[in-house]
């Protein structure tokens, strides 16, 4: 195991609103993160930084050492949490699209996750739901030999069978030397899978521990602590 | 594999609780490998890293062994299993009475209720 991610005191700052506060920590390989933390809490905020689509304020983020730039978008695999693919393409387009972009790119395990799912090929993506259309957007992001893969709310409006499917794709995909961080409010659903979790509130970084850690402590579920953390 | 898992416990011990039962019990046999690491956290559904930690733990308490590029087999001595099972089965029947205490019953009535349901 050695140091893939790392976040020396984070701050971005929109004008005046403060959406992430000196946040350090530091990801090894080898694991399955989750990012967790109630809405407006800065988790996309942090995860656009770690792919380089905004700046720190202060303090930066590194990748194996290298700040966001072309040469991490190599082998970071970004989910994001919007649906950014041209709707008029088919889903065979798309995936011949990626295998261009992205040399770590493996096309015959997209078109086989694609048939597991269910989802011809032929179709485009305007005509597929939403749901199908997140599962083309993961399919794709998860198809690439990566080090490490942002997932920022990958399983948010799939259906529960399909979620399923989803999360044994990242148990199977998994691979000792890639770490995956995923954003979500599915606690329940993933805890099994995760190793370790990090808590974000108002920008500031509540705690990170071990998922067995958090069980043992507090003789709680990570699903039952964040709403014992995070209440209103 | 039916394994069903608290959610209010660490998952390592749970593996390794399930694990050392199939094992005393004969789902596998001595010097069997078990199915692979991966294999198995995506039957279970947790983390292959639990699952390897549970593998860890389990080899130390001597029930299984690892062959390099080969896995994880099944010891052949299953004392440790089998003394793993016990512990299992006592823990289970404590919880059991414990649970039954709070529906107001003392152990010596639960053992009473006990064996009265056996003449049903």
């Amino acid at each position: 195991m050695s140091e893939l991610l790392r976040c020396e005191n984070v701050t971005k700052r929109y004008g005046n609103v403060l959406a992430l506060d000196h946040v350090s920590f530091t990801l090894e390989s080898g694991r399955i993160v989750g990012l967790l933390g109630p809405n407006g809490s800065g988790k996309t905020t942090l995860i656009k930084l770690i792919n380089g689509l905004l700046t720190p304020t202060e303090g930066q983020v590194l990748i194996e050492g290298d700040k966001p730039g072309t040469v991490t978008k190599t082998k970071v695999a970004y989910l994001p949490d919007n649906i950014y693919l041209n709707s008029w393409m088919t889903v065979q387009q798309i995936v011949e699209y990626f295998a261009d972009f992205y040399a770590d790119f493996d096309a015959a395990r997209a078109y086989e996750m694609l048939e597991r799912l269910g989802i011809s090929p032929k179709m485009r993506l305007k005509s597929l739901s939403k749901g199908n259309k997140e599962k083309v957007c993961l399919i794709l992001v998860m198809s690439r030999q990566a080090k490490l893969y942002v997932l920022d709310e990958p399983i948010a409006g799939v259906d529960p069978a399909a979620r399923d499917y989803v999360i044994s794709t990242i148990i199977n995909n998994y691979n000792p030397e890639a770490t995956v961080l995923i954003s979500t409010h599915l606690i329940a659903d993933i805890e099994q899978v995760l190793d370790e979790v990090l808590f974000i509130q108002a920008g500031n970084l509540l705690l990170q521990k071990t998922v067995d850690e958090i069980r043992a402590e507090n003789g709680k579920s990570v699903d039952e602590l964040f709403r014992e953390v995070f209440k209103w | 594999m039916n394994w069903t898992l608290d959610k209010h416990r660490p998952l390592c011990p749970q593996i390794c609780e399930n694990l050392c039962r199939d094992i005393a019990m004969g789902v596998f046999a001595p010097e069997q490998r078990l199915p692979s690491v991966r294999e198995l956290a995506a039957v279970v559904g947790v983390n292959p890293n639990t699952v390897q930690a549970a593998m860890n733990a389990m080899e130390e308490q001597g029930i299984l062994y690892s062959v390099r590029g080969s896995g994880w087999y099944v010891r052949e001595d299953l004392t440790c299993a089998q003394e793993a099972l016990s512990r299992l089965r006592q823990e289970k029947t404590a919880a059991y009475f414990r649970i039954m205490e709070t529906l107001g019953m003392t152990e010596t009535e639960t053992k009473q209720f006990i064996k009265e349901w056996d003449y049903e």
